[in-house]
């Protein structure tokens, strides 16, 4: 990945390997002691690490979960009852699973909102960006398809109108949700394919994450200040700088990890999930996970199939155009009056959308959830580029190291960037 | 010299050219056929396709009751419908449907009414076959989903389903016996 003159190492094992294959030396140039990072990386941006554990764990779990699990209709909720009650420790790593899958959510969502805030995706980020929006929109379908292979009455459900969203494409729509269930209805060679595919993509998300790092690596991690460093004094080595500020944040995480997993591991749950799937018979309010709430919020808020089903992807994939929407030349919203207000308005916006994707559809959710849809796309099409535009910033300090210099920090005040007091 | 190749280059086609786009346009041809197969493989399985058609006994569903049997791995309603809902089903301006079709299409014999009973909106099963359960604001079915209203004649006519719910290929094959598919 890294050019230019590698790192002489003692070690002669090391050094056998490194003539041969540059591996360490990349790595160290990478995520290691020869990457300088910028010098003023708040906890927000320990959540890359955060992520690639959750991967790290929900790859483990899964290889392990599906040693013992049965992909068929008839075998799939009983094989994960006995992973339950009758596998040794089959119960905790089940949870891990489960649970993982929203630690996976949160840290994501944690990571998101730290690139909207820092305008992390502006030049020359985009394209970093990019990528990492095309992670969430393949984490979203490994979720949602793991999400069904318990084969209970929310997985099934859950598939049933995931599924039948395609079939509101003009013309081919039938065709394709018939070969999306490999039957005329959600099945056992549903489920089959729904597994194979929920093996497949981790290594899918695994691959595009080194591509990801790899865009991180060409112009480093933004920053808190959203200026470049301008020289060695800007910058600390990520290890062990950095390592070691994050290893904190990853240990509050496993904390929270194992509260959820050993004593609320249901909590995220929905007690259908414990009835077997059943054709016959919907249950009478289909929620999906807490992850997924805003975002059907908005399909459920369109009054028309093939318009839900629009914006329910637009909504995520509107995150592409982000680079391009906002016009400030500005990053960090610390600079940005205005912007920064919008965004706390917009999170808001977010949060009530996901909770009115939890209410059974009709009066004041519905009506809320349609005012929510209508300022979450106006934030993107509206308000980024209209801010930028008549937005006038404050002024940006100099360099990353002037701000914490007394003397300089003038037009930096304590309320709008707490680390910089510290 | 090298300005002179180039533009000979530019002037025509060459014999180079024709042979880039003709090897280029048979492997895409031959990408796509490789893949076909793969994909096609995910369409429904003969043993899926082969799925027998349903016999229904309609002699034991009393007037007003509805029964619901299983076709395709999907529910059918039997709805057998009393005056009172022939005549709420006939009694329609067909302008004011958002799927116009007149009950008389949707039915062989205005008493049974045979239907696929999915929502049209997103797949669930519309509430109604059941003593006690939610009919909706049309008296027919009521889909707890997102909220679709269907008529006695299983019309949508409120909510965000785009069509009524379909009626599958069944005939007659005695006075009480129905052969779905």
């Amino acid at each position: 990945m890294a050019g230019g003159p590698r790192r002489q190492y003692n070690n002669p094992i090391i050094r056998w390997i490194e003539y041969r294959l540059p591996i360490v030396s990349t790595m160290e140039a990478t995520l290691g002691r020869d990457m300088p990072t910028p010098r003023n990386l708040n906890y927000w941006w320990s959540m890359g690490m955060i992520l690639t554990v959750a991967l790290a764990i929900q790859i483990l779990t899964g290889i392990f979960l599906a040693m013992h699990y049965v992909p068929t209709a008839e075998g799939a909720f009983d094989s994960v009852e006995r992973i339950m009650r009758d596998v040794n420790n089959g119960w905790m790593i089940r949870y891990m699973h489960a649970n993982g899958a929203s630690l996976f959510f949160a840290a994501v969502y944690i990571h998101i909102m730290r690139g909207l805030y820092y305008g992390s995706y502006k030049a020359p980020r985009e394209l970093l960006w990019i990528l990492g929006v095309l992670l969430l929109f393949i984490m979203m379908a490994t979720a949602f398809i793991g999400y069904v292979l318990p084969w209970g009455q929310m997985s099934f459900w859950g598939a049933t109108v995931i599924t039948n969203l395609f079939s509101a494409i003009p013309l081919i729509g039938e065709t394709l949700t018939t070969w999306i269930w490999g039957g005329f209805a959600v099945d056992n060679p549903t489920l089959n394919r729904f597994f194979s595919l929920h093996y497949l993509l981790p290594f899918v998300i695994a691959g595009i994450t080194v591509l990801h790092i790899w865009a991180l690596h060409v112009h480093g991690p933004s920053n808190p200040l959203g200026i470049s460093p301008k020289g060695k004094h800007d910058t600390l080595p990520y290890h062990p700088y950095y390592t070691t500020k994050y290893l904190t944040v990853f240990g509050i995480t496993l904390i929270i990890f194992a509260f959820f997993v050993f004593y609320e591991p249901l909590y995220l749950n929905h007690p259908d999930s414990f009835k077997p799937a059943d054709p016959l018979s919907t249950p009478s309010h289909i929620v999906p996970e807490w992850y997924f709430l805003p975002f059907y919020a908005i399909l459920r808020a369109i009054p028309d199939k093939l318009g839900g089903v629009i914006m329910f992807i637009a909504s995520v994939a509107i995150l592409f155009l982000v680079p391009f929407l906002d016009t400030s030349k500005v990053r960090s919203a610390r600079f940005r009056p205005i912007y920064k207000q919008f965004y706390w308005i917009f999170i808001a916006d977010v949060l009530l959308l996901g909770w009115c994707g939890s209410q059974p559809a009709g009066g004041i959710a519905l009506l809320l959830a349609r005012l929510g849809t209508v300022y979450y796309f106006a934030h993107f099409l509206l308000v980024m580029p209209l801010v930028g535009w008549f937005e006038k910033p404050r002024a940006i300090p100099e360099g990353i190291s002037k701000p914490v210099i007394p003397k300089e920090r003038a037009g930096f005040t304590a309320e709008t960037s707490p680390e910089a007091a510290e | 010299m090298s300005s002179t190749v180039g533009k000979d280059h530019d002037k025509e086609a060459s014999r180079r050219d024709f042979l880039f786009i003709t090897a280029g346009a048979a492997s895409l041809v031959g990408a796509g056929m490789a893949v076909w197969p793969f994909i096609n493989s995910m369409n429904p399985a003969k043993d899926t396709l082969a799925l027998a058609s349903t016999e229904v006994d309609l002699s034991p569903i009393e007037e007003g009751q509805r029964l619901t049997v299983m076709w395709r791995k999907k529910p059918v309603f039997i709805d057998h419908r009393t005056k009172d809902q022939i005549d709420q089903a006939r009694n329609v301006e067909l302008s004011t449907l958002k799927d116009p079709q007149s009950d008389s299409e949707r039915v062989q014999r205005p008493e049974w009414l045979v239907m696929v009973g999915i929502c049209t909106h997103l797949g669930c099963i519309p509430k109604g076959q059941r003593t006690g359960d939610q009919l909706g604001e049309y008296k027919g079915w009521f889909c707890p989903c997102h909220g679709s209203h269907y008529d006695t004649s299983g019309r949508i006519r409120k909510g965000p389903a785009p069509t009524n719910l379909p009626v599958p290929p069944y005939k007659f094959t005695n006075e009480t016996t129905i052969q779905i598919g």
